[in-house]
């Protein structure tokens, strides 16, 4: 899968290469998911320890993300090591987007929602954030991590779905909760971020201007390491789910699973809840 | 959702050349093409016609005498307007000389296809429509789950509203209990009415073979490591034959892994803000029994207010110790493991009084007998989704 999407774009794409490799690799198709790392994080070789043993022709595959490749190398050669050079990069990017400034970056994409929405219904289109599920690169695809319900999706097209989950790693998005608390989505009600074009419908604008505008006072990117009176104990009470019913009475099965399944939830929120009040 | 919302939410799909959703398509299309091959375009019916349209993958083919027998239509005529018209479309009726006083027959197209949707909503509910629909079930024509951890579990078609005009389309996934929105922006037309509240419900209940059941326990190697659980475990798993003790309920094994975050491969505690909140929304049962620890409000039988004196150290005793009251039978055969199993607690108590000690261990419920039976079960599932409370310190 992987090799067969990285060969459609590299044998035609050899001759027109925009002048930088990084731009040229982010521009083309499929790799929307990717954000730019900085040239300065791929040159501090402190950065890049340990991945001369996972990719091969190490060297000239950095030489050709820095844009500092001899012209002169062979075209059967250049054909591989482009290859190596997305492994190379990519493996970087799962590494710069854990950092202040690439989480900063992935924040952006995350707020025009180019990672797509959540297909649960209940989710009210929250935008996804993209995760691995091993840290290993040739292992599984990349997965879409929503962060109200918290469970991982399979990427709509396959174009993404063949990416490298190796490529963002299992840390990026709940590192990224973690350092901004702010970010992480309300359990019920719009999502306030990356909807800036649906939020307006009918009644609900008004309220949703409000909300918006709130928003931008407390910016969330200047949080970073903010939130200490956010309270997340008791969020998942707020849960909206969906309630199998025939005829408009509940099943047997699934309504004992249910309730069991909140039961589980309310035992956490005591749990939580108790701690807060001792914390304080 | 509004319109633009959805735009939104759509480009992506657009874009995509070979979608999932497409490969889908096609499959639908190839047996179109088949059965139009075989029947000359010109009888072509209306039914026919519109089940093969683009976004009408979901849709199965009402037979015409369900459509021609009133009783199946009691009401209807009521919401749809221009009946008699729609209905001599639907059922390729030529119309009548006076026909022209319709202004517009793209009117009278809506009000058919409102009608067919309707007849839709109400012959799935039956027998034959049922079976219509568990052919298409098996041929994955809905798609399958997008949620990872469901492994693929295929979905149904299912209305959020029984009344047109409400809401489009949703897709049911009897593994997860959840609903999805369709992949494709073809399916944003179609009403979710002409599908039903009920009809996804009634499908798994008179299939119990598709539905997953409510229990789910790890092979005991995946436990250990959730990132092997997911090809292999499965595997393994649906070789083994598996039986619901519950005969109405779920006869399929269910793909019960939930999803645990991780920073650095520690565990996200759920002390922290950003800390896990969402687990129970997938979390099963390791057995059935399980289900009847909580009553019909939603409470633990045996919560007695256990967390208000509990500290972190007696975290796990105090989960052990709310087990105590489940299982009051196996009391008198288990005395002997009792007797065992309370040697400890025994010691403590500076011996001697062995006779006591039974009568505590009577006393006290079964402590050890919970922990053998039920117990274990029952502290698996909650270890499960219990966060790693020493990286805490990492994470935080």
């Amino acid at each position: 899968m992987l090799h067969r999407a990285v060969d459609d774009v590299s044998t035609g794409s050899d001759s027109d290469y925009s002048r930088f490799w990084i731009s040229w690799f982010l521009s083309s198709k499929g790799n929307e998911y990717f954000c730019e790392v900085d040239e300065d994080f791929i040159l501090d070789r402190f950065n890049l320890t340990g991945l001369n043993n996972e990719v091969a022709n190490y060297t000239q595959a950095l030489d050709l993300i820095t844009d500092q490749l001899d012209d002169d190398i062979q075209d059967e050669l250049r054909g591989s090591l482009d290859v190596q050079a997305r492994l190379l990069y990519g493996l970087i990017h799962a590494r710069w987007i854990v950092t202040a400034r690439g989480l900063a970056k992935m924040i952006e994409k995350y707020k025009r929602a180019e990672f797509g929405r959540c297909p649960r219904v209940m989710c009210l289109l929250q935008p996804l954030l993209p995760v691995g599920l091993t840290d290993i690169p040739y292992e599984k695809s990349v997965k879409l991590y929503c962060g109200r319900c918290e469970d991982l999706y399979s990427p709509k097209s396959s174009r993404h779905g063949s990416i490298d989950g190796a490529y963002f790693g299992t840390t990026f998005p709940h590192l990224l909760f973690l350092v901004y608390p702010t970010l992480i989505p309300p359990k019920s009600g719009p999502t306030d971020i990356g909807a800036t074009t649906a939020a307006a419908s009918g009644t609900r604008e008004g309220e949703n201007r409000i909300r918006r505008r709130l928003r931008e006072e407390m910016d969330p990117t200047l949080a970073e390491g903010g939130g200490e009176n956010i309270s997340t104990a008791s969020v998942a009470l707020k849960a909206e789910r969906y309630k199998p019913r025939i005829y408009g009475f509940q099943l047997n099965e699934t309504a004992k699973l249910q309730r069991w399944q909140e039961a589980v939830r309310d035992r956490q929120v005591a749990r939580l809840e108790e701690l807060e009040e001792r914390g304080s | 959702m509004n319109t633009s919302d959805l735009a939104q939410f759509e480009e992506e799909e657009a874009i995509s050349g070979t979608g999932e959703g497409d490969e889908i398509m096609e499959e639908a299309e190839e047996q179109e093409d088949g059965y139009t091959s075989s029947t000359p375009t010109s009888t072509l019916t209306w039914i026919s016609w519109f089940c093969s349209l683009p976004g009408h993958e979901y849709f199965c083919e009402v037979t015409e005498d369900f459509i021609e027998d009133d009783f199946n239509l009691t009401g209807l005529n009521t919401m749809v307007p221009f009946w008699k018209e729609a209905m001599e479309m639907v059922l390729d009726v030529e119309p009548d000389e006076d026909a022209s006083k319709i202004p517009d027959v793209s009117i009278v197209e809506s009000s058919a296809e409102m009608l067919y949707g309707l007849v839709h909503q109400r012959y799935i509910l039956t027998r034959v429509g049922l079976a219509a629909m568990v052919d298409k079930y098996e041929a994955g024509i809905f798609g399958s789950c997008p949620r990872v951890y469901c492994m693929g579990s295929n979905v149904v078609p299912c209305g959020r509203s029984d009344i047109p005009g409400i809401d489009t389309v949703k897709l049911f996934c009897p593994n997860c209990n959840d609903i999805y929105v369709p992949p494709s922006s073809r399916f944003q037309g179609v009403d979710g009415a002409f599908f039903g509240t009920t009809f996804a419900h009634l499908f798994f209940q008179t299939y119990r073979e598709f539905s997953p059941a409510p229990f789910w326990k790890a092979a005991t190697s995946s436990s250990h490591s959730p990132r092997s659980s997911t090809g292999s475990v499965a595997h393994s798993a649906t070789t083994a034959t598996f039986v619901n003790p519950n005969p109405h309920g779920g006869q399929k094994r269910a793909a019960g892994y939930v999803y645990v975050p991780r920073i650095y491969g520690f565990k996200v505690s759920e002390r922290a803000k950003c800390g896990p909140r969402m687990q129970w929304l997938r979390l099963r049962p390791e057995s059935p029994d399980e289900l009847e620890m909580v009553d019909w409000r939603g409470r633990w039988l045996d919560d007695d207010d256990e967390y208000d004196d509990d500290d972190d150290e007696d975290e796990e005793e105090e989960e052990d110790r709310q087990m105590e009251d489940f299982d009051p039978d196996a009391n008198d055969d288990d005395d002997d493991d009792d007797d065992e199993e309370e040697e400890e607690e025994e010691e403590v108590r500076k011996g001697g009084a062995r006779q006591h000690a039974v009568a505590t261990a009577g006393s006290a419920r079964t402590i050890p007998t919970a922990n053998k039976s039920l117990g274990s079960g029952k502290l698996r599932a909650v270890r499960q989704w219990s966060p790693a409370v020493n990286t805490q310190g990492v994470v935080a």
